[in-house]
């Protein structure tokens, strides 16, 4: 038996973990051998991935808009990226 | 080219709203049939090359193919660089495509550039998510026709598409992590279907779980005149209003209520800013410079007359 990551980025409509999933991305460091997401999307909310058992690596910092460029839009704003350990 | 069949402000407001236009079944199917038989071998002399299997020829002011007619050098007017026997100058000559492409980048477009691209039955992989060229500046665009000429079933390879996201400022494929967002589309439709992307549109090839190839051709257009009310306009002044911005009571029929489209995956607090993009797109479309939706641009601008920076 090893062990291998697994992340998972969700995005969420809000700065709070409570808010609803709006996208979501899978990488599998077990490469199918684990086990997989079995809902599409996966999780209603931050928080319903924490109580799955993901373990919150990084969130979105909340940064002040740039002066002058404050109606611009690009990337989705708040990123969560969990992960977990399985072995295969 | 052609002026009529322009677009109406309905849907220049959708493709403001959402970064796209969909024109169903509109090439005829003697001119899909011909694109079907031609347009493959645009793709697979391309590939050789890629390969190294066949040298590269390129006659001084043209690329020719095998199958197809000169690939056009950047910057050829439209109307001039496509044989109107060929299948690209068959389909932008589709007066319904003549029409879309006058009312978005003028009668009169250059060519940026055209491809094939092929996603071969069974390909399984997935494009990431990107907008092509390079992040952009501005308000004027290009657009780009996506040009479908079989039927396309769903999952069989049909273009990945965000609506609503042309005016998020990214760069090429900066945006590759995001697997899956909500609301997002892939293509599937009858043979004939273009649909017109703004440049900034996020897109991604699909896998192709089918049992034949599928064929897109693709042509990015360049305006050469300011595109300013080039479409059917003669509903635009009633349906023009800035001031229907009363609280939680919103007007019908207004160019403003296409322009608060929601899409699935935005924040709500960004959607508010979205709005405020096509608001500032819509006034260099109409040239109303006191255009807008919700009085977002126009409470700070009257509030930085008062007090400048």
């Amino acid at each position: 038996m090893s062990a291998r990551q697994q992340v998972l980025l969700l995005w969420l409509a809000s700065s709070s973990l409570e808010g609803h999933v709006l996208g979501w991305s899978f990488f599998d460091g077990a490469a199918g051998a684990g086990p997989q997401l079995t809902a599409d999307p996966p999780y209603g909310t931050g928080l319903d991935a924490l109580r799955d058992g993901w373990r919150l690596l990084q969130m979105s910092p909340l940064n002040p808009p740039v002066p002058g460029r404050e109606r611009e839009t690009s990337f989705l704003k708040h990123e969560f990226v969990f992960e977990r350990v399985v072995e295969i | 080219m052609t002026t009529t069949n322009l677009l109406s402000t309905d849907q220049m407001a959708s493709f403001v709203a959402r970064g796209f236009l969909r024109l169903e079944a509109v090439v005829p199917d003697d001119v899909n049939r011909q694109a079907n038989e031609e347009l493959p071998g645009l793709f697979r002399a391309w590939l050789d090359e890629f390969r190294g299997a066949s040298p590269k020829q390129q006659p001084a002011d043209t690329h020719a193919t095998e199958n197809e007619s000169p690939l056009p050098r950047s910057g050829t007017p439209l109307d001039t660089a496509y044989a109107p026997d060929s299948p690209f100058g068959r389909m932008v000559r589709v007066p319904v495509i003549s029409g879309a492409i006058a009312s978005l980048v003028g009668a009169n477009p250059v060519v940026d550039h055209h491809f094939v691209h092929i996603k071969t039955a069974g390909d399984m992989h997935a494009q990431g998510l990107h907008c092509d060229a390079i992040v952009d500046e501005g308000l004027a665009f290009d657009i780009q026709l996506f040009w479908f000429p079989h039927d396309v079933a769903p999952r069989e390879g049909g273009t990945r598409f965000v609506p609503g996201s042309h005016l998020r400022r990214v760069n090429m494929d900066d945006v590759s992590r995001y697997q899956h967002l909500a609301g997002e589309e892939y293509f599937s439709g009858p043979a004939g279907t273009v649909v017109i992307f703004h440049q900034g549109l996020w897109h991604a090839g699909a896998p192709n779980h089918g049992s034949r190839d599928r064929v897109m051709g693709k042509l990015r257009l360049n305006p050469t005149v300011p595109q300013v009310r080039l479409w059917d306009t003669s509903d635009l002044a009633e349906r023009n209003r800035a001031d229907d911005h009363m609280f939680a009571r919103m007007e019908p029929g207004l160019v403003a209520a296409e322009l608060r489209r929601f899409e699935r995956w935005y924040e709500p607090a960004v959607h508010r800013l979205e709005t405020v993009q096509r608001a500032r797109l819509w006034r260099y479309l109409t040239g109303d410079q006191q255009f807008d939706v919700d009085w977002y641009l126009t409470r700070t601008e009257r509030r930085a007359a008062l007090a400048p920076r």
